[in-house]
């Protein structure tokens, strides 16, 4: 190597240390090993996957649980594709990740080569950016780029492919100029006048309510919307992932929004004057029917990106721009008001409809009503089913980035790896994923990363013998024809924890709830506790009808 | 309703996959596309044909904008602007029909721009309706063949392709 040359791999890991990562989850072969090689001299932690897609959701679990960018790393081909489920669920939920992909050598792109697969042509729906690096030189600039548009204006997933010679390939670090980002500026700072029209408009209502949405952790607002929202005495409701975004045991916090919402949530969304929609995009699972929805609000939406201002839902007063310096600017203009016959109202409501499910019994609210009991503030970790809307309802969090779950791509198997990558993120704090027998046995190899990386994350695995969301809907919608929806003979959870290395703890008997909650968060290493449902129940509310005042519960 | 949208962007490798991915993807349907290089270096412009009401229209030029490689997408007014297609027709020519295929020729402002034998090529410019009218008007001809390109449309008067401020940094 010719003196002050440097290769691509070794340019790619500096650039990589200058944007301060910590660790990168990821899986070696044969397009990545020159970055592996170069990996092993720098002090950025690996933590080894047991499957792609696992690496993936550990980054954005990792992401969405500190805030900062999470990093993946796969080779070429089917550890590329590996990877598209959890770039689509990083994407869906707008999550700062930066996935590296090895690709084949550039002579052999476009020749079938073995384990070639083009992978930004297949990621671009599913990525804020993808860049398929042509030369060693392009790299420090490429990952600079990647990691700012991953972590600024609406975040998301950014794709950097780079081929093996590339990584192999020596080159002068020079200091050529290197194109701009002409076309990305994203707009933060909210129209004034656009402010002062929604503070009139806020002082006006009679009915206001605020809908808080993922943008609220991700424009770290939380702080300004309690503010606001005490301030001006405005209830609350919130998205799946907006269920941190407001702490759940607080008086105006009336609690799950849309599909699954609860009553008296909907109530405050169809009734309200004014709507103050914060960092969320209408998505079908928080609104309902479109048509009916909220059809006496003029709505205000605040939103980093424009392309969501109408697109599902009409808005009156859109603001563009960042959640944090909107909110605080608009509370310095709201005076102080009380809302109290609406908020009577509000609570009226939600005291005639009480949340219905039995606290005896190995049943999901009751295994939550324990753990609640036994620790303070834990990150909760979901995946996707019964037991997350379970979670969601009866598992109230109060503090910030304390529940994590898949939103908008609602992938099965979420849970553990997010789970794993939250812990990384977090070591100080009690992490516990909330599971499903058949989301769990989705990713549960990543049991096995946990156990060979020292991450003691706690996984409660709520086994129904079935796929409990997928019956439910088969119960409303298909006559209880229960096609597919059982795996007969079922797994031994507690033994396949432990053939990992873990805590396995099998409970069925509402006595043995508590123990093994405690035995598990104290266990200081993976732990597994399968609990046999007694009488799995559907998760109520449920809209079945034209509004979202037509509901099961 | 049909809408045409101009969109400024980089040149670079897979920014046509990028664009008209998008369109697929948000089920816009692109009714004609067409995209060369500009006055500036390193960009290039696209014109896109689409149908839609005003909402659908607006929704595809924001997430138009979203694209990292694109610097500007708006929507072209036809009234505002100068509208262009070309059209290439070629032809078997009966002796019988010569002069009256001369003169729709003449009428459409039609060129012949090859012709071997009894087979003439013509080419044809103008807005959608010009062209549009040539193809009606040499259709009960023996057409063996005929394409025509996408509308491509630049506005009139100044340009409001770049805010003024990027205009005079380009010295424009």
């Amino acid at each position: 190597m010719r003196k002050g040359n440097i290769t691509g791999a070794r340019a790619l890991i500096k650039a990589l240390e200058a944007q301060g990562v910590e660790v990168i989850f990821g899986y070696p072969g044969g397009a990545n090993l020159p970055i592996y090689d170069e990996l092993s001299k720098s002090r950025i932690r690996h933590v080894l996957a047991r499957h792609e897609q696992g690496a993936a959701h550990m980054a954005d679990g990792y992401a969405r649980s500190t805030g900062r960018t999470g990093v993946c790393l796969a080779t070429s081909g089917p550890g590329a594709t590996n990877l598209v489920t959890g770039l689509a669920n990083a994407f869906m939920d707008s999550s700062p990740v930066v996935a590296i992909t090895g690709q084949v050598p550039r002579t052999m792109i476009g020749n079938d080569a073995f384990q070639e697969v083009d992978i930004t042509g297949i990621t671009i729906p599913i990525t804020k950016h993808n860049y398929l690096v042509q030369e060693p030189f392009e790299l420090p600039h490429t990952v600079e780029e990647a990691f700012f548009l991953a972590s600024t204006g609406r975040k998301g997933p950014v794709l950097i492919d780079i081929p093996r010679d590339v990584q192999l390939e020596e080159f002068a670090p020079h200091q050529a100029k290197y194109p701009q980002l002409e076309g990305y500026k994203p707009t933060v700072e909210g129209h004034p006048g656009q402010i002062k029209r929604a503070a009139a408009l806020l002082k006006g209502a009679v009915r206001p309510v605020i809908i808080a949405g993922g943008g609220v952790h991700l424009g770290a607002a939380r702080s300004e919307l309690v503010a606001l929202a005490e301030q001006a005495e405005i209830p609350l409701v919130y998205t799946l992932m907006g269920k941190a975004a407001f702490p759940n045991s607080h008086p105006l916090c009336l609690g799950l929004v849309g599909y699954h919402g609860r009553i008296e949530s909907n109530t405050a969304v169809s009734e309200a004057d004014v709507i103050l929609a914060v960092g969320t995009r209408f998505g079908d699972r928080s609104t309902g029917p479109l048509a009916t929805y909220a059809r006496q609000a003029k709505i205000i939406h605040i939103d980093i990106d424009p392309a969501e201002i109408s697109k599902n839902v009409p808005v009156f007063l859109p603001i563009v721009g960042d959640a944090k310096g909107i909110l605080a600017q608009l509370a310095a203009l709201l005076p102080a008001a009380r809302h109290e016959e609406w908020v009577r109202r509000l609570r009226e409501v939600a005291g005639a409809h009480p949340l219905k499910a039995k606290l005896k019994g190995v049943n999901i609210p009751n295994v939550l009503s324990v753990l609640r009991g036994l620790v303070s503030d834990p990150l909760i970790v979901t995946d996707v089913g019964r037991h997350q809307i379970f979670t969601a309802h009866y598992l109230p969090v109060d503090g910030e980035r304390s529940f994590i779950s898949s939103g908008g791509l609602g992938t099965m198997g979420f849970g553990v790896p997010a789970a794993i990558g939250a812990k990384v993120g977090n070591p100080g704090r009690t992490v516990v994923d909330i599971s499903g027998d058949g989301s769990f046995l989705m990713t549960c190899q990543e049991i096995a990363a946990a156990v060979a990386e020292e991450i003691p994350i706690v996984v409660l695995v709520m086994n129904d013998y079935c796929l409990g969301m997928v019956k439910q809907l088969q119960d409303a919608f298909y006559g209880k024809r229960h096609e597919a929806c059982r795996f007969g003979r079922n797994v031994d959870f507690a033994r396949l924890a432990e053939s990992m290395g873990a805590l396995g703890i099998r409970v069925d008997q509402e006595e043995g709830i508590a123990p093994a909650l405690e035995q598990a968060l104290a266990a200081g290493r993976p732990a597994v506790i399968e609990f046999v449902l007694d009488d799995p129940a559907n998760v109520y509310p449920m809209v079945t009808g034209a509004n979202l005042l037509e509901y099961v519960e | 309703m049909r809408h045409t949208i101009s969109i400024l962007c980089d040149d670079t490798p897979g920014v046509m996959t990028r664009v008209s991915g998008l369109f697929s993807r948000r089920g816009f349907n692109i009714e004609s596309l067409s995209v060369g290089h500009t006055e500036l270096p390193g960009k290039s412009r696209f014109t896109i044909v689409v149908a839609g009401d005003d909402a659908v229209l607006e929704q595809v030029r924001k997430q138009l904008q979203k694209l990292v490689h694109v610097i500007k997408a708006w929507d072209i007014k036809p009234l505002d602007a100068v509208e262009r297609e070309h059209a290439l027709i070629k032809l078997e020519v009966d002796e019988r029909k010569r002069a009256e295929l001369l003169e729709i020729i003449t009428a459409v402002q039609a060129r012949i721009v090859d012709s071997s034998g009894s087979i003439w090529t013509l080419e044809v410019t103008g807005d959608t309706n010009a062209v549009d009218s040539a193809f009606n008007l040499f259709s009960p001809y023996h057409v063996l063949e005929s394409i025509r390109t996408g509308k491509i449309a630049l506005e009139r008067g100044p340009s409001r392709m770049l805010g003024r401020k990027k205009r005079d940094e380009q010295g424009a």
